[in-house]
């Protein structure tokens, strides 16, 4: 079973996306220059848009169907995302961002013990108590990253999440958001502009252009169990 | 309030009956007026600041019509309506035993109407300067509307609601035209303006000045509160 199928096209204005891909476990990342589409692909994964046409499957589910009237609302589709700026609630503390994000334990003392575990697997335990507006930008994402994953997510997304740190912030948090995702077993689709980010991060690159998927490629690696991506032909790129 | 508090004492701080029970019936009715302000005021700016159906403007434009009327319109109308013959003064008796009209009741209502129109246009302006990404963010976390509503919204929102629910409580605590149409005086609905007025009226200028002096007090504290809601950080 494939862990997203996505099949759709929207229009914004002059703007037309038209993509189709599919992908397995790992890390999927979608690459290309800025507005090419990519983070308008992940707001339709994460139903925080419709699509004009289409589907879009999670785990075998359809959670977005055009044709059938198909939208389950992005609440119940069990994602986990990473934005850019991280996007933590400013008036609540670090360790309350994480738990007001776990589905999986129900009573307080329950969730926030899910989100603590989680914190100290990024390495951010040591800020549990602080407010997300006294943490530097690596911080930030640290716990982004663990709120994203912290619901026990289908797929969790990443928008940029690098983008906003400088450069050796960005190398130490590719390589934890890489061990962290993997371990956890949570699909995950990442986009990114930057070349090297897309090596070093993903399993499988899926290049965006226009609107438009123009090649896909696994990401050769020693212990290479990356997903196995399809194009709508059914082609795979090299 | 007053009852609680014996007049010995009142006068021991030197707070004669002639400040102190016009000041506790205004504080009050607009303590009162402003509770209910508060939940509906918030709770249409919500809506109106959140949702996305046709009559929205018109909806706010209604509510804030007190803002640009004189209070004695809006203290006729009120008088006319609550007193007048009809189904809300059948209902009132229903319900209260008597008309709404020349009671505190009555003083609590005029106030309601006239302060909900800044409780109500703060709150919608804060609540549609929330950055709606992180409601999405929510969202995505699996938060109902109702948990965003109260757990990031209104939250985030907190500045201009506090904001506006103070400028409310301000308003009822000055109003002067609606509340004395609709009080006409009596002396269990008589408010600070309208002690002030009667004061003045009846050639009692000591008293007048003192009762000024007091709500000039008020004003300055409420204001000044405001004032420094918008310089704390946000959070």
């Amino acid at each position: 079973m494939t862990a997203l199928d996505v099949d759709v096209t929207r229009t914004i204005g002059e703007f037309d996306l038209d993509v189709a891909f599919s992908v397995e476990s790992g890390i999927s990342v979608l690459f290309g220059p800025s507005g090419a589409g990519k983070s308008l692909t992940l707001a339709l994964i994460a139903g925080l848009l419709r699509p004009d046409t289409g589907k879009i499957a999670i785990n075998g589910r359809i959670v977005s169907d055009r044709a059938s009237n198909v939208h389950v609302s992005t609440q119940e589709r069990r994602i986990g995302m990473v934005f850019q700026d991280g996007l933590l609630l400013p008036h609540r503390s670090v360790l309350d961002n994480v738990a007001l994000a776990v589905r999986q334990a129900s009573g307080r003392q329950a969730r926030r013990a899910v989100a603590h575990s989680w914190l100290e697997r990024v390495g951010a335990e040591d800020f549990a108590d602080r407010r997300p507006g006294s943490l530097s930008g690596g911080q930030r994402q640290r716990v982004a990253l663990a709120r994203g994953l912290a619901g026990d997510p289908a797929l969790v997304l990443l928008d940029e999440p690098l983008s906003a740190l400088d450069s050796a912030v960005r190398r130490e948090l590719r390589n934890l958001i890489r061990e962290v995702i993997i371990s956890s077993g949570v699909p995950a689709v990442l986009v990114t502009h930057d070349a090297e980010e897309a090596e070093q991060l993903g399993d499988v690159v899926i290049a965006y252009s226009d609107g438009r998927v123009t090649a896909m490629r696994d990401v050769e690696r020693p212990d290479d169990v990356g997903p196995q991506p399809e194009s709508r032909d059914g082609n795979r790129s090299q | 309030m007053t009852a609680l508090i014996p007049h010995s004492w009142l006068n021991s701080v030197g707070i004669p009956p002639w400040v102190w029970n016009p000041l506790s019936i205004s504080l009050h009715a607009a303590g009162e007026a402003t509770i209910i302000v508060a939940i509906g005021g918030i709770a249409l700016g919500y809506i109106l600041a959140q949702g996305h159906f046709p009559g929205r403007g018109v909806i706010e434009t209604i509510f804030s019509m007190p803002m640009a009327l004189p209070p004695t319109v809006v203290g006729y109308y009120l008088l006319t309506r609550l007193g007048g013959p009809g189904p809300i003064r059948t209902a009132e008796v229903h319900l209260f035993g008597h008309p709404l009209t020349f009671t505190f009741t009555g003083i609590v209502i005029a106030q309601v109407v006239e302060s909900f129109p800044y409780c109500l246009r703060f709150s919608r302006a804060a609540i549609a300067n929330v950055d709606p990404r992180f409601e999405q963010a929510a969202r995505v976390m699996g938060l109902s509307r109702w948990r965003i509503a109260l757990l990031v919204t209104l939250p985030l929102a907190r500045r201009g609601i506090v904001a506006g629910v103070a400028m409310a409580f301000g308003r009822a605590l000055g109003d002067f035209g609606a509340t004395m149409i609709i009080s006409g005086s009596v002396p269990m609905a008589t408010t600070m303006p309208i002690a002030l007025y009667n004061a003045a009226f009846f050639g009692s200028h000591d008293q007048a000045m003192v009762l000024a002096l007091v709500q000039l007090g008020a004003a300055f504290v409420i204001l000044y509160g405001v004032s420094r809601l918008g310089k704390i950080r946000a959070w």
